[in-house]
């Protein structure tokens, strides 16, 4: 049960990655479909850096620079591709869905194209990535819930924290859900609606891509999987399920976590039913989306331009 | 024209698609002074005063902020510059606070505290006796609130102009009356209010100075306590000219449509349609007078079948078969599957009689696509028309297969009267249907209203000139607030008369 | 005063030989970028680049049927999603309801193969896929047409409900360890004069005029026309517009249950989580580029294909990772979709103050 919710809450950190960054790009009117693309590309950047780093330095790599290369590397994979897109969507006024697909195709192509390069394993990498706090074995399951994780657990809850709180208690996130919103409001109240949706969608992504490389190098130990598109889905529907709130993504994420990998850990589940469990968090997302439809909840609807375009002397 | 105006306007232009929306326009306004801008819908008065907000930018001429040449770029800008306005489509986001929506966008110094601002707010609204909430959010908010909400808004911001576009065209009687308490307040405070109006007596109640606009051209500025509503009236629409519409005799009048009591809310669950009764009959031109958003529309989409109906009955009688039917809660298939031959001419041309995208032909297709069992689409018919259409009622365009986006207003509106009419209906609603149409194109649509009333067809025409409205219908029942406030032959009423019953109507409807 | 500054004006639609233009530069440049990042990592000359990727479209009689058959699937699947699309309904569930129309068809070969004389076979098959290739888009749109739920979203997490089954399916029904379904390859579709692909082909081919004609000539493809321009002018003329939205993604999901079936039956003879293999939205893009008419479609399908199947060859021959083509039809389609742009708007420079036309 224990190593249950650990596993639960490594997973789903990378969900919240994921879910957080997307949420700052949906709250800009921004529906980034690439998200999928950039965690692949996140991941594979600061798999990337890490393989030159270590082969640079062999055995005397130092704990810091083994982790900051990494997470600088994929922030900036991750905010490159916020920029092919914001580039594409805001200044050349693409359809937002086809360019995210298209992100998604190219980020999975280069991701793979890196991987490819160095080999899918990680592992030295990856132990500076689960190295955590000395006492926590001493404090039993307390410890073990809450202080046997690697950096980037911790950083992902500290993001969604820092995210939630500039969305709803400062002056950045009203102006950013306002451009989201109604962006001829934010225009007219001057607002920059171009430089937010850039900001925010870059920022998302870089963030997003945080995602990929905490699936790989903590949950994964360093073993590359071809699948982090799939864990971009399910940030994607994470979104949804915590009706675009980083705080609720927390626990949203550990849910996610928990039903993603729950199979493993129930006996008596056969090989097959497995899989219908893999199911649970798709059609958990399906249910709370339907079901905020028909509430009609103003405060829990996906902002209202989200994916739409904007143009001013468009009247 | 003094260094002391706060805002100078000198030779300004702006063209939209080679068509000047304001032509060589200058005025100016001094501290503590309310300017009314006047002019008929379309006389470019909101175009002008985006000008000076930042939403668009002069082709032409120079603007001036206490004797210094300015320019305004953008919202910001105008922030700069201590400019406010106060939009006739409110730009407020729906899930935000008043106090939210009220700081957003202020520059960074201010440190952002969500509390702080709210009591600031307050203590704004207490200054000037507005009645608000800060916490409330907008979308459970009514229209006058919402206004409030754009006001302080400029006020938060330290505006010392404030432009008001139309803000009472929204607002109940008693709602104007606190507003332009307001105002007058602000006045004395110190501010310039510039309040684009159409409406004489709200001017003279009001304003200090008027300026007039007609067809984007700048007339002249006039002191009120100089003016009368006669001469403003000349200089609005120019020399009283008479339309000279040819009108003949209503004939062989039947009643063709009795609409009885008749309630809607709109989806606020406010009343916008209060007990509304009349007939219209065959062979006459029935008339509705209203100021803009009393509830013509709906009364026209509730007959159409395209509003909900709470209470009331709409009932047809049929010339064909002698039958009444009644109309309520049907829907347009409904309506037409009963042989009612009802055509609509909506206030939306693009928006809804037509599709822009699509070709003149393929618009002409939308009433008639339906014929036949066939599942393919049948498009001689409809190309045949259209090339009929572009003939008859002379439709300058390239040819049958152009986007009506492309074409001009005047044109597209025949294309839309065209196919409405060519439906050969028994009772045909046109709302608005000269708005923005140059003198030629509005007696095009004139004659064929009047040919179809000729032809025996029970013709709704709402209008918003007075003029038109006298000469061209055979009766006229005016609307105000969702009420009809009285019926007058069209033949024998004057134009104080209508306004009078507009403006008495609002008083009632306020009180109820 | 005299400041320059810039605005986009939306220009008139050009005339067509400089659409073609447009876009063909766009092509040439995604090209030329694509061969600049080639011959950066690998260091080969371009040209022999795009020798190999010509050569890998269309170096033999196999290569160039494997092409087209690729091409009759994108297609296939691109033409399901127009009519949905040019209603301005985002069926991003295509890839899904793809594969859940081949699961339907695995079932039927596997439980029905046996017992079921084999024309009878081949019908139970086609409608079965269409079936759930129907279950699947007609949810998402019933939730729209009643409640306005985002459809984005809901068809792109009926994509992974539709994957998951498959692997369920799979795991519960294949009782070897590998997971792996063995061909079926008896109870496939008919083959054709000794090609196996012809009948795809020739399916999609019928498929593709018969929802030009759907859309471009009947009175359900002016509705679709009619309610994706504006709602409100549906309401106008009588449209039931939840009635039209409902019956679309109908034709739409059954049209990607028979691309399911093609895949399955016609293709593979089996089926795996992978059998769509993302085609799903890349048949977005091909439905979007193609301006939702299924004769461009066509080309755009093929184009986007040729770069998949060249680009694959390169990997081969230059000994370089397969995720390349990958890349490369990723920096074309960004090309494609940026290009839009000049063709929809003209920048125009003001000098504010005096000049005016």
């Amino acid at each position: 049960m224990l190593a249950f919710i650990v596993s639960s809450i490594r997973l789903g950190m990378a969900f919240l990655f994921g879910s957080t960054g997307e949420t700052i790009t949906e709250k800009s009117g921004h529906l980034n479909l690439g998200i999928p693309g950039v965690m692949c590309v996140g991941a594979s950047c600061g798999c990337f850096a890490e393989y030159l780093y270590l082969s640079e330095v062999g055995p005397d790599a130092n704990y810091f620079l083994a982790v900051l290369i990494p997470i600088i590397a994929t922030v900036i994979g991750g905010a490159v591709m916020g920029f092919i897109f914001s580039f594409l969507t805001v200044t050349l006024r693409a359809n937002q869905n086809v360019t995210g697909l298209a992100l998604t195709t190219f980020g999975v192509g280069v991701s793979d194209y890196m991987i490819a390069e160095t080999g899918p394993v990680y592992s030295k990498g990856s132990r500076f990535f689960t190295m955590t706090f000395p006492f926590a074995e001493d404090l039993g399951w307390f410890g073990e819930i809450f202080f046997s994780h690697g950096i980037l657990i911790y950083l992902a809850i500290i993001i969604a924290l820092v995210s939630s709180y500039i969305l709803t208690k400062t002056r950045v996130g009203l102006n950013l859900r306002s451009v989201g919103e109604n962006p001829a409001t934010a225009d007219a109240a001057g607002i920059n609606v171009s430089r937010y949706r850039y900001a925010s969608t870059c920022i998302g992504c870089a963030i997003a891509g945080l995602g990929g490389l905490s699936f790989i190098m903590d949950y994964l130990n360093g073993n590359w999987e071809y699948c982090i598109d799939a864990i971009g889905w399910l940030a994607i529907a994470l979104v949804i399920f915590t009706v675009w709130k980083p705080s609720l993504a927390i626990i949203g994420s550990v849910i996610f976590g928990g039903l993603y990998i729950a199979s493993s850990y129930i006996t008596g589940v056969s090989f097959a039913s497995k899989e219908l469990f893999k199911m649970l968090p798709y059609v958990v997302t399906i249910v709370v989306l339907v079901f905020t439809s028909i509430r009609d909840k103003r405060e829990n609807q996906p902002p209202q331009s989200l994916g739409l375009s904007y143009f001013r002397e468009e009247r | 024209m003094s260094e002391t105006s706060a805002i100078e306007l000198r030779n300004i232009s702006k063209y939209f698609g080679g068509k000047a929306a304001n032509k060589n326009v200058s005025l100016s306004i001094n501290r503590g002074e309310i300017l009314s801008i006047l002019g008929e819908n379309g006389s470019g008065k909101t175009t002008l005063m985006n000008m000076i907000a930042g939403i668009y930018f002069p082709d032409e001429g120079q603007i001036f902020i206490d004797g210094k040449e300015v320019v305004i770029r953008s919202p910001r800008d105008a922030f700069k510059y201590k400019i406010g306005m106060i939009h006739q489509h409110f730009k407020l986001v729906d899930v935000f606070s008043a106090t939210e929506n009220i700081i957003l966008g202020i520059d960074k110094k201010e440190k952002f505290d969500h509390k702080a601002a709210a009591n600031k707010v307050k203590e704004i609204s207490e200054r000037y006796g507005f009645d608000i909430d800060p916490m409330k959010k907008i979308h459970e908010m009514s229209v006058s609130e919402k206004q409030t909400v754009e006001i302080i808004k400029v006020l938060y911001r330290g505006a010392d102009i404030l432009i008001l576009d139309e803000p009472t065209a929204v607002l109940t009687p008693q709602e104007t009356q606190k507003l332009f308490n307001v105002l007058r307040k602000m006045r004395d405070d110190g501010k310039s209010i510039i309040i684009i109006t159409h409406k004489l007596h709200e001017v003279l109640s009001l304003s200090d100075k008027v300026a007039v606009l007609r067809k984007g051209e700048y007339i002249g500025t006039v002191l009120t306590a100089t003016t009368d509503e006669s001469q403003l009236t000349e200089m609005m629409v120019g020399k009283k000219v008479s339309l000279n519409i040819e009108r003949g005799d209503p004939k062989n009048c039947e009643e063709r449509l009795v609409v009885r009591n008749l309630n809607c809310v709109d989806r606020e669950g406010v009343k916008i349609l209060n007990n509304v009764s009349f007939t219209a009959r065959s062979g006459e031109i029935l008339g509705i007078a209203g100021i803009a958003g009393s509830g013509q529309r709906e009364l026209l989409e509730a007959i159409a079948g395209l509003q909900k109906v709470n209470e009331g009955e709409i009932v047809y009688n049929n010339p064909k078969t002698g039958e009444s039917d009644n109309l309520r809660d049907k829907t347009p298939m409904q309506i037409r599957d009963l042989g009612v031959r009802l055509s609509f001419v909506p206030e939306d041309r693009l928006g809804m009689g037509l599709v822009g995208n699509m070709d003149i032909i393929d618009n002409m297709m939308l009433r008639s696509y339906r014929k036949g069992h066939s599942v393919f689409l049948e498009r001689k018919g409809p190309r045949y028309l259209a090339e009929k259409i572009i003939k008859d009622l002379e439709v300058v365009t390239p040819d049958a297969k152009t986007p009506v986006r492309r074409l001009s207003g005047g044109n597209i509106q025949k294309i839309l009267v065209g196919r409405e009419i060519a439906a050969s209906p028994t009772v045909l609603m046109a709302a608005y249907p000269v708005r923005g149409l140059d003198i030629g194109a509005s007696y095009t649509i004139y004659n064929l209203l009047n040919a179809q009333k000729e032809k025996g067809v029970a013709v709704i025409f709402v209008g918003e000139d007075l003029d038109v409205l006298i000469e061209l219908c055979d009766r006229i029942i005016v609307i105000g607030s969702g009420s009809i406030t009285g019926t007058v032959d069209a033949r024998t009423a004057t134009k104080e008369e209508i306004g009078l019953l507009m403006t008495k109507s609002v008083e009632q409807g306020g009180e109820a | 005063m005299n400041k320059m500054s810039f605005h986009l004006v939306k220009r008139e639609p050009m005339v067509w030989y400089k659409n073609v233009f447009v876009r063909a530069i766009a092509i040439i440049a995604s090209l030329i970028v694509s061969a600049v990042a080639i011959t950066i990592l690998t260091g080969k000359n371009p040209l022999e680049v795009y020798a190999s990727m010509v050569s890998g479209a269309f170096g033999s009689s196999l290569r160039i049927w494997s092409l087209v058959q690729n091409v009759a699937i994108l297609l296939c699947i691109s033409l399901a999603v127009t009519p949905a699309f040019k209603m301005k309904f985002w069926n991003c569930g295509a890839e899904g309801q793809v594969l859940i129309g081949g699961l339907a068809t695995t079932a039927v070969m596997m439980f029905l193969g046996d017992s079921l004389p084999y024309p009878a076979l081949i019908v139970v098959m086609l409608i079965a896929s269409m079936l759930a290739g129907i279950i699947w888009s007609v949810i998402p749109a019933f939730c729209k047409a009643l409640w306005n739920t985002n459809e984005t979203l809901f068809t792109l997490m009926m994509n992974y409900v539709a994957i998951q089954s498959v692997a369920f399916f799979l795991k519960y029904f294949v009782k070897s360890g590998s997971g792996v379904l063995a061909p079926m390859s008896e109870y496939g579709l008919p083959v054709l004069f000794g090609q196996s692909y012809l009948l795809n082909i020739i399916i999609v081919a019928v498929l593709t005029v018969l929802v030009y004609i759907y859309l471009k000539k009947t009175k359900h493809g002016y509705e679709i026309s009619v309610v994706g321009e504006s709602e409100n002018t549906a309401k106008y003329i009588g449209i039931n517009v939840r009635k039209v939205v409902i019956r679309t993604l109908v034709v739409s999901g059954a049209l990607c249950g028979i691309a399911g079936l093609l895949l399955v039956g016609g293709t593979n003879h089996t089926i795996s989580t992978t059998t769509v293999d993302g085609r799903g939205f890349t048949a977005i893009m091909v439905s979007w580029l193609g301006k939702f008419n299924p004769v461009y479609m066509v080309l755009t399908s093929f184009l986007i294909v040729f770069l998949q199947r060249g680009a694959g060859q390169v990997s081969t021959d230059f000994r370089l990772p397969s995720a390349i083509s990958d890349i490369v039809t990723g920096i074309i389609l960004f090309f494609i979709i940026g290009c839009e742009f000049f063709l929809q708007y003209k920048i125009v420079s003001t000098k504010s103050g005096k000049e005016n036309d």
